[in-house]
């Protein structure tokens, strides 16, 4: 087995357990902790797909920036808050894990008919990542897709304001606006 | 390395013109608020409108591109679909600002963001309907959805913060979905180029499971978008609860260019495939129309009405999908331009008789509206004519150019659902004129009297009475725009 | 070499996942993770697709998606903070003054 596969074979379970562990949590926190773990694995995945600066990004934006964000959002609001996990329909939950698998199944049987297996033995890091992998990207991102780069940051600009225009306390109270509310 | 970047394309700015116009105005209202917090929010008005009517210059402009199909790298079409769905798409934006500064000068809630976030909002949906690479589509989609999630909770009351949430956390859950798609088709093709997904999908290149995949998770990201069963369930809510001038904005925006986009996607890269995205199209549209039509009926608030009736329509405008090529397009594009000017129209009432805030939204204070003011029952009279499909309105025409390219492409049978439904509809949009004019007023309460918004609710009026009685004088103009060049 | 389809199955299992704790979940922020897990999945697919076709695009898509995420959840997390602050509660279902 090639250490590529034994890393996926390694790691694949973890992530789905992480993220499958995530979902059945009472504590938003403990939520938080097993995201972080299924976000750790995917960097890994990424490192052996060939994209070690997409391993970087997503250790230091997803699991550092923005992982670090929700913890705060939920120690803001109480982490000693539990939720119950009773089912809100009845029967929903074997239903959509029937369903689920069924999306999964579908999804491998047509990449498998209609990809075959792989494609060429040529090697991703002789092929594309020459000169290395971050400058493979910039030379595509600074060229063909340097447009919906600047589009992002109009994305940002936006994220911007609203945190502006949605933190900020309101003039007039919540009571009041509660009371107009109900009219 | 140097010469890589030397054997460049040139870079051409023009067909983002409209867009750097809108952003850069955006921008200078932005700071101008921030460096001034006293300027007047007139001036900020007449500043955001300049800026709507020089992209529109722009976009005018470029009706006669003579240059490549594409531009930047494949990434923006230069069409005249564009143009068109852009032109429109700012005559909506300048609707919502002028109704957004009538509104919270009167509620009390004035915030200078307004208008840049309209407007960033509007520079995503010109850019959407120009877009020519899904990345591209992806991003302008997102602008275009984090500015309305806020304007949804620009207000303190809390339906409206609530219904900010229902929007973010059921839009970002659809963009999921749409991102999958796009996940797929680039797997099956290798590309997210429309153009270069079309070739590989008719040369057969592809992996045709994959796309298909695409097409039914795309499907699910655009039916969120446009507001179609079975994915309608936040569209009531949000209407609602939002401020009534960020609910016509948002109604008839993000349909425009959501169908926009939907339209550029399924005809360009997915067209080989257009047999089996139809049936799919197909099937959407009927329930589409038949569950929006069915639902208005037992609504007691006339948002709620309208926003199921703005499903409804959205179904409409799928039928005309199902007629793919050049009829298809044009019947599409002359009813969103119907349904932008009425759900505008009608919102616009909306506004004025809830007089301050989002008081009297309920059916029953419509009671009587005649009693109270001839102009605003006459002019909702008009819009709910038109949301029916009565001469002369624009609406008929929209829905009889539908169900004429629909049959042209044998799809009578949806043609019959759609005409069922129109009667079905019919029903309730004649309850609310009955309401108004046959029964007495509940309370005395005055709607707001103040003459600008009522010129600015007059302009759809004129609009929708123009456009049904001499429909020619765009149907010449959108016959040009449906042909997508790529 | 990991096969194409192994990637896709395991991505479409944490897609699965983050659609079920959408649908499940009634804190906010939970249903916030949950898509996050599904942007996630996303990128795995767009990473496996890119090493697939011998074509970086997919890799820079990722790098887009990322961005987009950081974006969204900076304005979901200010929602849920402003619910919070008017209702004391961010269970979704408790959210109820518009039907759900």
């Amino acid at each position: 087995m090639a250490p590529d596969q034994i890393v996926f074979w390694v790691f694949a379970p973890v992530s789905v357990g992480s993220a499958v562990a995530m979902l059945f949590q009472r504590n938003a926190i403990h939520a938080a902790l097993f995201l972080i773990v299924n976000f750790f694995t995917l960097a890994v995945f990424y490192l052996v797909l060939g994209a070690p600066f997409l391993f970087a990004v997503q250790i230091i934006v997803y699991a550092g920036a923005i992982m670090v964000l929700f913890l705060f959002v939920i120690m803001l609001l109480g982490v000693d808050r539990e939720e119950s996990l009773v089912e809100r329909l009845r029967g929903q939950r074997p239903l959509a894990i029937v369903l689920g698998l069924g999306l999964a199944a579908e999804i491998f049987v047509t990449a498998r008919a209609s990809l075959g297996l792989a494609r060429g033995p040529a090697n991703f890091d002789e092929t594309v990542n020459v000169g290395g992998n971050a400058q493979a990207l910039s030379h595509v991102l600074f060229r063909d897709y340097f447009l919906p780069f600047e589009v992002t940051s109009i994305l940002l600009i936006v994220a911007a304001i609203a945190a502006m225009v949605l933190a900020q306390r309101r003039e007039r109270t919540t009571v009041e606006a509660a009371g107009e509310a109900e009219v | 390395m140097l010469a890589q970047f030397l054997i460049h394309p040139p870079i051409q700015l023009g067909p983002i013109g409209p867009e750097l116009v809108l952003t850069g105005t955006a921008i200078v209202v932005l700071l101008g608020a921030a460096f001034n917090p006293r300027i007047g929010h007139s001036t900020l008005l007449l500043v955001s409108l300049l800026g709507l009517a020089g992209a529109a210059l722009v976009s005018i402009g470029l009706w006669d591109w003579g240059g490549e199909l594409t531009v930047l790298a494949g990434m923006v079409a230069t069409d005249r679909f564009a143009v068109v769905a852009r032109l429109i798409l700012l005559g909506i934006a300048a609707m919502g600002l002028v109704y957004g500064y009538h509104y919270f000068r009167r509620s009390g809630e004035a915030r200078a963001e307004f208008y840049p976030l309209v407007l960033f909002a509007t520079a995503g949906m010109t850019l959407i309907a120009a877009a020519a690479d899904l990345i591209l589509v992806f991003l302008a989609l997102e602008i275009l959805s984090l500015s309305l999630y806020v304007l949804t909770g620009i207000s303190a009351r809390l339906s409206s913060v609530e219904g900010s949430m229902k929007y973010f956390l059921l839009g970002a859950f659809s963009s999921a979905f749409f991102l999958y798609g796009v996940a797929m088709a680039y797997g099956a093709t290798g590309s997210t180029r429309l153009s270069a997904i079309a070739h590989a999908l008719a040369g057969q290149t592809g992996s045709l499971g994959l796309a298909l995949a695409a097409v039914a998770f795309l499907g699910i990201g655009f039916g969120f978008k446009v507001a179609a069963v079975p994915f309608h369930m936040w569209t009531p809510d949000v209407y609602q609860g939002a401020p009534t001038p960020v609910t016509a904005f948002m109604a008839a925006g993000t349909k425009v260019a959501a169908f926009a986009a939907l339209i550029r996607v399924l005809e360009t890269s997915f067209q080989p495939l257009t047999l089996d995205w139809t049936p799919l199209v197909w099937t959407i549209a009927a329930v589409t129309v038949v569950a929006g039509s069915l639902i208005a009926i037992a609504q007691t608030d006339i948002k709620r009405m309208l926003a199921y009736s703005s499903i409804a329509h959205a179904g409409f405008v799928l039928i005309a999908l199902t007629a793919a090529g050049q009829d298809g397009i044009s019947a599409a594009l002359f009813y969103l331009l119907a349904y932008a000017l009425m759900v505008l129209g009608a919102f616009g009432v909306v506004m004025l008789v809830s007089a301050r805030g989002e008081g009297r939204t309920s059916l029953a204070s419509y009671a009587g509206l005649y009693r109270r003011s001839r102009l605003l029952a006459g002019l909702l009279t008009l819009f709910l004519l038109s949301l029916a499909g009565i001469p002369p309105t624009a609406g008929f025409i929209a829905k009889v150019n539908v169900f004429r390219a629909a049959v042209a492409a044998g799809h009578w049978p949806l043609v019959l659902v759609g005409v069922l439904a129109s009667v079905v509809a019919a029903f309730f949009y004649i309850r609310v004129m009955v309401l108004m004019y046959m029964q007495e007023p509940q309370d005395d309460a005055e709607p707001d009297r103040s003459p600008w918004p009522r010129v600015a609710v007059a302009v759809p009026a004129v609009l929708t009475l123009l456009f049904g009685v001499f429909p020619g004088i765009v149907l010449g103009v959108l016959d040009k725009a449906a042909i997508l060049r790529w | 070499m990991i096969r194409l389809p192994l990637v896709l199955f395991f991505s479409a299992v944490l897609f699965s996942t983050g659609v079920y704790g959408v649908l499940a979940r009634r804190n906010a922020v939970l249903v916030l993770m949950s898509i996050e897990l599904m942007l996630n999945a996303v990128n795995v697919n767009l990473v496996a697709f890119s090493q697939f076709w011998h074509d970086i695009t997919g890799q820079v898509f990722a790098l887009f998606v990322i961005a987009v995420a950081a974006a969204e959840v900076g304005i979901g997390l200010a929602i849920v903070i402003l619910i919070y602050r008017n209702r004391e509660t961010i269970n979704v279902d408790e959210v109820n003054l518009l039907k759900w």
